[in-house]
């Protein structure tokens, strides 16, 4: 019998199941931060239970923090008093129940999804939720990986289970060398293009093909990442080399220990004649840089392409494609070129990543940004990123460049801590979702890669990175 | 208490892909409440100035086309939509929102999964109907108001005498809504085989219980 890498990871830690299809499913990790944990901990209190295993959870502030706190900054100093009310909240409920929390002020603070696997808290093999849905990010290091609600962190903190339905498999492999200028977040986009945004609905995705194999940590991470912007609450790849040499520099493991795991963890691949339900296989040579032009992921478009028009789209579309165009403020533009950005943004769990500000550098050494663009911001990960990146001198290139250099959290992706955009500003943006209102009231985002987004700095506009 | 007819009016949402930022706006997620959302419902859609957490229905600019500012739409407990509703953040407070605006259901051809699990915690019941069947309950209810009924048992929606559909769901699902189950209780049930698990697992990948930070 053959299994894919999904189905091992299942029935590796599959508790009990019912007659009804419903399975009790252990959970390794489980990653909590101040939004959607709030509720959840109430719900511990009113029941009077206490979490289940304590050191497999870990906590960090990320989602309403401000980026620009510098020196002496701690939750005192958070001028959103409602956002700072639930900062407090997680800081006394990470205190009252002995969980373990980097806090606001430690330096090793940062998007949860940035933060868990550079310090060796996500491992090969796991389970792991959070209440965020790009928990499949941590899919990359052949983890079963996903997204929960608030019930469902409580139901975890409470009883180290998930209750859930199995997903079918789906297979997307990668095939090829990407052209220059060409990465991880472009080829994403371009899947999400092709299938749609609800294309991997109720499948895992596994993503393999010669791309996945030379591809680093970080660009596996950028792919899993939106899995779930292409319907998939579950993306992942299996182990191989490249996992295994990334967590021996992240954990804490001894040498015993991890050699130990080695062993089980390189059988974290699906078997090569396991069948998936779908499958797909994408030359990732033929594809150009990628840009989003509307108010859903799967509305991307090639950079240099024309924007769609009515002719281009079924009639069932049709509405969905005005509605997008007109609120994106697309009426006289043929195509993204055409396009006067107002601010930047590179950062989000997606790229922020030390690999994603070093492709954003490459391109804006010894340039400023332009004249029209009214702020460019650039977001580390966490603690560990704006520190390495900072050690390489990249923080200098930014500023001198004319970016603002902010301190670890989500910000701009979804515009829950001071930085927003105003109402009709557009944003070259390197995170996941450009939902209408999503980074601001009325504002416009288009998503693409970090050297993208750093040449529309330096531009002003959408251009060629290949020139 | 059990709910097990879910009766009302159907507002409509021609549209595909509405992300759970539309059903609810990131800045309303800074509550730590699980009620209280329902003047938030597509605030971006419902109310033409941009709101905050402390402000209510009544303190805001509406707009006047949008279906849940219009009668007798105020009262919808039955929202029918198109394709992946509820896609992207994971947000439980997308659920909550519906809810508390006093939707008892969502009528879609698909939905985004995390949402689709949320709905079962809330009491909201999702129902998936083919795309032939959504198309035919948007000429229905679109061009003047009506009413549902839904019998959760018989797994069945019906319209006077127009037409009767069944839906699918899992019972297990079902059974939590119609008999307001919490999902801890029912796991805490099975303590001993978790217990147990978990004590196999700690044997055989210590690494997993070894970590300290």
């Amino acid at each position: 019998m053959s299994f894919t890498l999904y189905d091992k990871l299942w029935n590796e830690h599959l508790v009990e199941t019912d007659d009804t299809s419903e399975s009790l499913i252990y959970i390794d990790r489980h990653y909590l931060h101040e939004v959607t944990s709030p509720q959840a901990f109430e719900g511990l209190r009113h029941k009077k239970i206490k979490p289940w295993r304590l050191d497999a959870n870990v906590a960090t502030p990320d989602h309403n923090v401000p980026t620009d706190r510098g020196n002496g900054f701690d939750v005192s100093s958070i001028q959103d008093d409602v956002a700072k009310i639930q900062v407090v909240e997680l800081d006394k409920n990470c205190q009252s129940f002995g969980i373990h929390q980097f806090d606001i002020t430690s330096n090793k603070q940062g998007i949860v999804h940035v933060m868990g696997p550079e310090l060796g808290y996500t491992l090969p093999g796991m389970t792991i939720v959070c209440g965020d849905s790009h928990t499949s990010t941590h899919g990359a290091f052949g983890c079963l990986a996903m997204g929960i609600g608030t019930s469902e962190v409580e139901h975890v903190l409470a009883t180290q289970c998930l209750k859930i339905t199995k997903l079918k498999n789906m297979q997307v492999n990668f095939n090829g060398m990407p052209q220059k200028g060409v990465g991880s977040k472009d080829i994403v986009l371009h899947l999400i293009k092709l299938i749609g945004t609800a294309g991997g609905t109720g499948h895992a995705i596994e993503f393999s093909g010669s791309y996945i194999s030379s591809a680093s940590m970080e660009s596996r991470m950028t792919i899993c990442n939106m899995a779930i912007e292409a319907g998939a609450k579950v993306g992942l790849t299996g182990v191989d080399s490249t996992t295994l040499d990334y967590v021996k520099n992240h954990s804490n493991l001894s040498d015993e220990m991890f050699n130990k795991a080695s062993e089980y963890w390189q059988t974290l691949k699906s078997d090569s004649d396991a069948t998936f339900d779908k499958s797909i296989s994408i030359d990732v040579s033929k594809i150009k840089p990628q840009v989003t032009w509307g108010t859903s992921p799967e509305m991307t478009i090639d950079f240099d392409a024309e924007i769609p028009n009515q002719e281009d789209v079924d009639e069932a579309s049709y509405e969905n494609l005005l509605l997008a165009k007109t609120y994106m403020g697309l009426d006289e533009s043929k195509t993204l070129q055409d396009l006067s950005f107002d601010r930047i943004f590179i950062g989000s769990c997606t790229n922020s990543r030390i690999e994603d500000l070093r492709d954003a550098a490459s391109v804006i050494q010894g340039k400023k940004v332009s004249r029209d663009i009214t702020e460019a911001i650039v977001v580390p990960g966490s603690g560990m990123v704006k520190a390495q990146a900072e050690e390489e001198g990249l923080d200098k290139i930014f500023i001198d460049a004319g970016f603002l250099w902010r301190d670890p959290g989500c910000s701009m992706c979804l515009g829950m801590n001071p930085d927003q955009l105003k109402p009709y500003e557009r944003c070259a943006s390197t995170s996941n979702r450009n939902f209408e209102g999503r980074q601001g009231h009325l504002g416009r985002a288009h998503l693409m890669s970090p050297m993208m987004a750093a040449l529309t700095a330096i531009n002003g506009k959408i251009t060629d990175p290949s020139l | 208490m059990t709910n097990s007819i879910i009766t009302g009016i159907v507002a409509t949402f021609d549209r595909d892909n509405i992300d759970t930022d539309q059903i609810i706006p990131t800045e309303y997620l800074k509550s730590i409440k699980k009620f209280g959302f329902g003047d938030f419902l597509f605030d971006g859609w419902r109310y033409l100035d941009e709101g905050k957490l402390d402000m209510t229905s009544d303190d805001r600019s509406k707009n006047n086309d949008f279906i849940l500012n219009k009668e007798p739409y105020t009262n919808s407990t039955i929202l029918l939509t198109r394709d992946n509703f509820g896609c992207g953040s994971s947000r439980e407070h997308a659920v909550w929102a519906l809810r508390d605006f006093g939707f008892k259901s969502v009528i879609a051809s698909s939905f985004g999964d995390i949402f689709y699990n949320n709905c079962f915690k809330n009491s909201v019941l999702p129902i998936v109907l083919t795309k032939e069947e959504i198309n035919h309950l948007f000429k229905i209810c679109s061009t003047s108001p009506t009413s549902l009924e839904i019998v959760l048992v018989n797994k069945n929606i019906k319209c006077d005498d127009e037409f009767s559909y069944f839906f699918d769901v899992k019972e297990s699902l079902l059974d939590r809504i119609i008999n307001n189950l919490d999902d801890v209780d029912i796991t805490l049930k099975h303590k001993s085989h978790i217990q147990a698990f978990e004590q196999k697992r700690r044997s055989q990948r210590p690494w997993l219980f070894d970590y300290s930070n």
